[in-house]
C-alpha cells in the first residue's frame, strides 16, 4: 500500500547529510523509500532513526541472540517483552530484567544512573509486578584518576537517591575496576518484581477502537535522540551533548508505580508500556507490532511541558516517568480517575485502528505514516564479519607462568593483603551503605553478607536469591569461555545461598559491532552463555544489548553481564558467606589447578591482563551446584563462599572478615597440592570451587562425593584473635585479622575520600 | 493586580554546622582558591505572583517563607529582589 | 489496639509499618490516605518513612500541610500517641509536634546500616516496656538524619527527659564514631513533654524478625500496645 504524509512548514529538505546525521545508512534510507513509495518526512526520518538504532532494533545482534535457550517449564515470559517472568510456585511469579545506561552515565553520572534505575523499574512494574529488589552491575576505570572517582561518586549517588526514594531495596550487584573501562563506564541496573501469575500483563495493543492514553509526566525536550545516542561511540563531542540527558523524578516514579499497578489490577486496560528509549515512538510502534494492529496518534493531544514542541520532538522525547496505555474503550474516565488519585495526568492521544498503518498526526495533518508494522519488522538485520583480534590471541597465549614473582611475594600474606585492597576485590560497603537495602522488610541477606542477596517472599516459606556477575577480562581473553564463566559464576553464587538457579537476564556490553574483532567477541560470548544456560538449566528471559561502548582508546572489555534469579523453597536455608562458629571444619569443594590467566593477581600485582582464563567445566559446575544445594538443605552448611577474583586465598580471608561485626579466624593447611605453584594455589581463579564451613564434615563430604565433586578438609574456623593461618608444606604464615580487615574494608573509603572535591556538586541527598 | 517576580535566599542559620558549605570550601581550597574563608550553601527560590503592589507581594512572600519555604529552626531567609514581571 | 498508618504520596515504609502491626503484633491497622480528614478511629498514628512529596523542598516540609495532618495534630494535642519513623520523624518536627529539625547527614551521604541505640527513658508510650540504658540494634536508612536544635532546646530536652534514644557504640557509649549522621549529642529520637509523641530516625519496624537479623524493635511496639491497653 502507499502511505501519505505531509512535511510540516519549515521542515528542512531531506538530504543525504540530514539522513546521515540521523545515523541512517544510505542502504537503510533506500529501504525506507521503498517501504513508503516516496520521500520520507522529517518526522518519519526521526522515527526511523530511533527505531532502527541498535538500542531498539538489535539489528546487529538478533541473529546471534536467537541461539540462546529461552524455554523451561517455569518460564512464563521469555524475551521480547518489557521483562522476563518465571513461576516460583504457590501461584507466584517474578519478573526481572537488566538494562544498561552506560552512555548517559558517562556524560552525567548522577542523572544517567538515576534514570537507568527508573527505566528498569518501569519495565518490571509494567508487567504487573511490584518491584521488590534492585541490583547494579558497575564497571569503572582505575580509581586512581579523579574523573573515575567523580563517576563512581555520581553513579552511586544517582542509583541510591532514585531507588531509596521509590522505596525498593538495592540489595546486590557487582563492581569491577579496570583501565579498560576508562571513559566508558558500564552502569547496568536490574530490577526484580513479584506478581501473581494471573496478574501478568503484556505490552500488546489489541482491540480496534481502544484508546491509547499517555500517562504520567508531561513530555519535554529532554533526552531527544537518547536511543541513537546510546548507539554511538563516546568522544569529546559527546560531552557537548549534555542537554540530551534526561532528568529523573523518583517521586513521580513512585506515584506512577502505584497508579500503574492499580490500573493493571482494575481490568480497565489491555496493555501498558514504559515510554523508555525513543519514548512515544518506540512504545507505540512496539505495542502495535506485538498486537499486529494499526495505531494512530495525534501529537497535539500529548501533554507537553514546553510550548511549541514539534511532532518530531514529541515523538522522540525521552522525558522520564511516562507510560503508554491501551485502555478498554469506554473506560477512559475510570483510567483518568485512578491517575488523578495519584495526582497524575492521563490524556487520550490516539487509538487502535483496523487499518494496517502506523500513523502520526498533528491535528488534521498526517506527519508520518508507515504501512502495517513494517516500521518495526523491516529494519535490516546485519551479519557482520567476525574475526578474533591478533592482540587478544597474543594476550591469551602469553606464558604467564614466566612472569617473575616480586620479591615481597615471598610472604604470601603481603600478596593477600595487597589483593584485599584491590578495589575490584575490596569491600564495597562505601557504595552499598548509600543504598537502602532493608526497606520492604524482606531482605534476609543484603549486600556484602552472602554470595547473592536473599529476599523472602511474604506469605510463603520461599525466598529468591539474586546476583549479577561478569568478568570482562575472561571474556576478552577467551570470549566463549568467558561467556560460560559469567553464567556459571552467577549460578554458583546463587546456589551458595541455598537457592536453585532458575533463569537469567543479560546485559551485553560490547564495542562497535562493525569491527570484526568486536563482533567475534559478541558472537562467541553469546555462544558461551548459551552453553552454560543449557547445562545449568537457566534459560534467558530477556535483557538488553549495549553496543558502541568505546572511547578513543578502543572498546571496553566485552562484558556480558548476567543477572541470575534463584529460588529457595525455605527462606530459613539462606546461607551466608562468613564463618559463624569457631571449631567448624572448613572444606573445599572442587579442585585447584595451575590457572593464573586473567586473574586479579596478575592484573593488580603485575599489571598484566593475559593468559588463558580458567577452564569452565559445565558438567562439574552442575554437579557442584547440586551438591552444595543438597548439603545446605540437609542443614549441614554454616557458610558457603564461592572462589572468584583473588582465588582461594581471598575467599578464605573474606569468609573471616567480610562481616565486620563478627570476624572469625581460620587455620588452613593447603599441602594437598604440592604440584601447584604457591601463587596459583592461593590466588589462581580456577572455577567450580566453594569454601564451606560445617559442623558435620563427614556429611558434607559424603554428599559431595555422591555428586562426584572433589572435596577436601582444609582447615578449621578459629577465634578472631587467632588470625588467619595458612600452611603449605613446611611453610606457615599467620595474618592478624585487623591487618586484613583494614585492607579489605578501608581501601575504597580511602580512595574515595580524595573524591570529596568532585562530589559536592551533586544534589539531592534526602 | 500586578504580577511580580520575587526572589528569596534561604541559607543555613548563622553558626549552624553546614557540612555542604564546608565541603565546598574545602574543595575550593584544594583547587587553589586559598583565600576562601567560609562558604554557605542555601536555596534560591523565585516566585511569580499577583499582588496589589510591591509591598504586599513582599509581605506575602515573607509569610510563605515563615510557613513553608524556610525552616525557622535551622534556616534564615532574606528577600533578594521584588520586581514587576 | 487500632493503628492508623498515614500514606503520604512518596511514603514507602507505610506498608512495612502496617504489616508490622498486623503480622507481628496481631493488632489491627489501617492506611490513612493523605487527602482524607478521617483517622478511622485509630488509637495510635504512625507517620512512616519514605520521601513524602519527594522531600523536594525539605524533608517533611510539605507533608505537614496535607489534610490528614490536621487530624493527626489534633489527635496529638488530645494526648493521642503519634510515632514517627525516619521521614515520619522529620514530618513531626516540621509540624511542630516535636522540637528540633533533621538536617542533611554530616557525611553528605545517605546512610543505610544497622546502628546501636541506647534507650534513654522508659517514660514514653513507645519505651515503657524497655529499660532505660537498654541497647537495641536496628537499621537506619536516611540522608537527612542529623538532629539539630538550639542550645536552650537541647538543655530542656535533656533535663525534661525528652531524649528517647541515642546512637551508641557496642559498649553503650555515645561516641562520635557511633554517630551515623552527626546528630547533636548523638540524639536518635525525641519525644514531646508528655511522652505521647515519639520520633526516631532508625526503623524499629525493620527489626521484628529473626529472619531479618534483629528483633530489637519488638519491645517498642509492645510498649505501644501496653500504653494503649492501659
Amino acid at each position: 500500500m502507499t502511505t501519505h504524509a505531509t512535511p510540516r512548514p519549515g521542515d528542512p529538505a531531506i538530504t543525504p547529510a540530514l539522513v546521515a546525521e540521523h545515523g541512517i545508512t544510505p542502504d537503510e534510507y533506500d529501504r525506507v523509500v521503498a517501504m513508503l513509495g516516496r520521500t520520507p518526512t522529517l518526522t518519519e526520518i526521526g522515527i526511523i532513526s530511533a527505531l532502527w538504532s541498535e538500542h531498539c532494533s538489535y539489528k546487529h545482534s538478533r541473529p546471534v541472540l536467537k541461539t540462546l535457550p529461552t524455554q523451561a517449564p517455569w518460564v512464563l515470559q521469555g524475551p521480547g517483552e518489557n521483562a522476563g517472568v518465571i513461576a516460583i510456585g504457590d501461584g507466584l511469579a517474578v519478573a526481572f530484567k537488566i538494562e544498561s545506561h552506560n552512555h548517559p552515565s558517562a556524560v552525567e553520572p548522577y542523572q544517567g544512573a538515576a534514570t537507568g534505575v527508573g527505566g528498569i523499574l518501569r519495565d518490571v512494574f509494567t508487567m504487573g509486578a511490584r518491584p521488590i529488589a534492585m541490583l547494579n552491575s558497575l564497571r569503572f576505570g582505575s580509581l586512581d584518576t579523579p574523573r573515575v572517582r567523580y563517576l563512581v561518586a555520581g553513579v552511586v549517588k544517582g542509583i541510591g537517591d532514585y531507588g531509596n526514594c521509590v522505596g525498593i531495596p538495592t540489595v546486590a550487584g557487582d563492581v569491577m575496576f579496570d583501565a579498560a573501562y576508562e571513559g566508558n563506564p558500564l552502569v547496568n541496573a536490574m530490577c526484580v518484581g513479584l506478581l501473581r501469575e494471573e496478574e501478568l500483563i503484556r505490552a500488546k495493543a489489541e482491540g480496534v477502537g481502544n484508546p491509547i492514553i499517555a500517562v504520567g509526566a508531561r513530555t519535554g525536550r529532554d533526552g531527544i535522540h537518547g536511543a541513537s545516542f546510546a548507539s554511538e561511540d563516546l568522544s569529546a563531542e559527546t560531552e557537548a551533548k549534555r542537554p540530551r540527558v534526561q532528568v529523573g523524578d523518583p517521586f513521580t516514579e513512585k506515584l506512577l508505580l502505584e497508579a500503574s499497578l492499580e490500573l493493571i489490577r482494575s481490568g480497565h486496560i489491555v496493555a501498558i508500556q514504559d515510554m523508555g528509549a525513543a519514548g512515544l515512538t518506540s512504545s507505540s510502534a512496539e505495542m502495535a507490532e506485538r498486537g499486529d494492529v494499526g495505531v494512530t496518534i495525534d501529537t497535539m493531544k500529548v501533554p507537553v511541558r514546553e510550548a511549541g514542541m514539534t511532532p518530531y520532538e514529541i515523538l522522540l522525547s525521552e522525558s522520564q516517568e511516562r507510560m503508554l496505555v491501551v485502555a478498554t474503550r469506554g473506560r477512559e474516565a475510570e483510567v483518568k480517575a485512578i491517575l488523578a488519585k495519584w495526582d497524575l495526568v492521563a490524556e487520550v492521544i490516539g487509538e487502535v485502528i483496523a487499518e494496517p498503518v502506523y500513523r502520526v498526526t498533528e491535528g488534521d495533518r498526517v506527519v508520518a505514516e508507515f504501512p502495517g508494522t513494517r516500521l518495526v519488522t523491516d529494519c535490516p538485520q546485519y551479519h557482520p564479519e567476525a574475526r578474533e583480534s591478533d592482540a587478544a590471541i597474543e594476550r591469551r597465549t602469553r606464558d604467564v607462568a614466566a612472569i617473575a614473582e616480586q620479591p615481597e611475594e615471598a610472604d604470601p600474606i603481603w600478596t593477600l593483603t595487597r589483593l584485599l585492597e584491590a578495589p575490584t576485590i575490596a569491600s564495597k560497603r562505601w557504595i552499598h551503605r548509600q543504598y537502602d537495602s532493608t526497606v520492604r522488610t524482606s531482605t534476609v541477606a543484603g549486600p556484602g553478607h552472602a554470595d547473592a542477596a536473599v529476599i523472602r517472599i511474604r506469605g510463603t516459606r520461599k525466598a529468591i536469591a539474586v546476583k549479577t556477575d561478569c568478568n570482562g577480562r575472561y571474556v576478552y581473553l577467551d570470549p566463549r569461555v568467558g561467556g560460560r564463566i559469567a553464567v556459571a559464576e552467577a549460578a554458583r553464587n546463587v546456589a551458595c545461598t541455598g537457592a536453585t538457579p532458575r533463569a537469567i537476564t543479560n546485559c551485553l556490553n560490547f564495542g562497535n559491532p562493525k569491527k570484526p574483532e568486536v563482533f567475534f567477541q559478541f558472537r562467541e560470548a553469546v555462544y558461551g552463555m548459551g552453553d552454560a544456560c543449557r547445562a545449568l538449566e537457566t534459560p534467558v528471559t530477556g535483557g538488553n544489548v549495549s553496543l558502541y561502548n568505546e572511547n578513543p582508546q578502543g572498546a571496553v572489555y566485552p562484558t556480558p553481564t548476567i543477572g541470575m534469579v534463584g529460588v529457595l523453597d525455605d527462606a530459613a536455608h539462606a546461607t551466608r558467606m562468613t564463618f559463624t562458629t569457631p571449631g567448624d571444619a572448613i572444606l573445599l569443594l572442587g579442585e585447584p589447578r595451575e590457572e593464573l590467566g586473567g586473574s586479579e593477581y596478575l592484573a593488580w600485582i603485575h599489571g598484566t591482563v593475559a593468559g588463558a582464563p580458567p577452564a569452565c567445566d559445565l558438567d562439574a559446575e552442575k554437579a557442584l551446584i547440586d551438591a552444595i544445594l543438597e548439603a545446605i538443605r540437609a542443614g549441614h552448611v554454616r557458610s558457603a563462599h564461592d572462589c572468584s577474583e583473588g582465588g582461594l586465598g581471598v575467599a578464605l580471608a573474606e569468609s573471616c572478615i567480610a562481616d565486620e561485626t563478627h570476624p572469625l579466624g581460620a587455620e588452613v593447611d593447603l599441602s594437598a597440592w604440592p604440584a601447584l605453584s604457591r601463587r596459583a594455589l592461593l590466588f589462581g581463579e580456577t572455577q567450580g570451587r566453594i569454601i564451606v564451613s560445617t559442623s558435620d564434615a563427614d556429611a558434607v563430604t559424603a554428599i559431595a562425593t555422591r555428586h562426584g565433586v572433589p572435596v577436601y578438609r582444609i582447615g578449621t574456623v578459629r577465634l578472631a584473635t587467632d588470625g588467619l593461618t595458612v600452611q603449605v608444606g613446611a611453610s606457615r604464615w599467620t595474618a592478624p585479622l585487623a591487618t586484613l580487615a583494614d585492607a579489605y574494608h578501608g581501601a575504597i573509603p580511602r580512595a574515595m575520600s580524595r573524591a570529596a572535591a568532585e562530589t559536592v556538586g551533586t544534589e539531592g541527598v534526602a | 493586580m500586578t504580577r511580580f517576580v520575587v526572589s528569596v535566599h534561604i541559607v543555613p542559620r548563622q553558626g549552624l554546622l553546614d557540612p555542604q558549605g564546608k565541603a565546598v570550601a574545602d574543595s575550593l581550597r584544594t583547587l587553589g582558591f586559598a583565600g576562601v574563608r567560609d562558604v554557605h550553601v542555601g536555596r534560591h527560590v523565585v516566585l511569580e505572583l499577583d499582588a496589589a503592589d510591591a509591598a504586599s507581594a513582599e509581605r506575602a512572600v515573607r509569610e510563605m517563607c515563615s510557613h513553608l519555604l524556610a525552616n525557622p529552626v535551622t534556616e534564615d531567609f532574606e528577600l533578594a529582589g521584588v520586581r514587576p514581571a | 489496639m487500632k493503628v492508623g498508618v498515614v500514606s503520604f504520596p512518596g511514603s514507602n515504609c507505610d506498608e512495612d509499618a502496617l504489616l508490622a502491626i498486623v503480622e507481628r503484633l496481631h493488632e489491627s491497622a489501617v492506611l490513612l490516605w493523605h487527602k482524607d480528614h478521617d483517622l478511622q478511629g485509630a488509637d495510635v498514628v504512625i507517620l512512616p518513612g519514605g520521601f513524602s512529596y519527594g522531600d523536594y523542598l525539605r524533608s517533611g516540609a510539605i507533608a505537614r500541610f496535607s489534610p490528614i495532618m490536621q487530624e493527626v495534630v489534633a489527635h496529638a494535642r488530645r494526648g493521642g500517641p503519634v510515632i514517627g519513623f525516619c521521614n515520619g520523624f522529620q514530618i513531626a518536627c516540621e509540624a511542630g509536634l516535636l522540637p528540633g529539625a533533621l538536617l542533611r547527614n554530616v557525611s553528605l551521604q545517605f546512610r543505610s546500616m544497622p546502628v546501636t541505640l541506647r534507650v534513654e527513658t522508659s517514660q514514653t508510650v513507645f519505651t515503657n516496656a524497655a529499660t532505660a540504658g537498654a541497647r537495641l540494634t536496628m537499621p537506619i536508612a536516611h540522608g537527612d538524619g542529623r538532629f539539630t536544635a538550639d542550645a536552650d532546646t537541647l538543655t530542656r530536652l535533656e533535663s525534661e527527659g525528652q531524649v528517647v534514644f541515642r546512637y551508641v557504640n557496642a559498649a553503650g557509649e555515645p561516641t562520635e564514631a557511633a554517630n551515623p549522621n552527626g546528630s547533636m549529642r548523638n540524639i536518635a529520637g525525641v519525644c514531646n513533654p508528655g511522652g505521647t509523641v515519639v520520633g526516631m530516625m532508625p526503623h524499629p519496624e525493620r527489626a521484628l524478625e529473626p529472619l531479618l537479623g534483629s528483633t530489637d524493635g519488638l519491645v517498642l511496639f509492645e510498649s505501644l500496645l501496653a500504653s494503649v491497653k492501659a
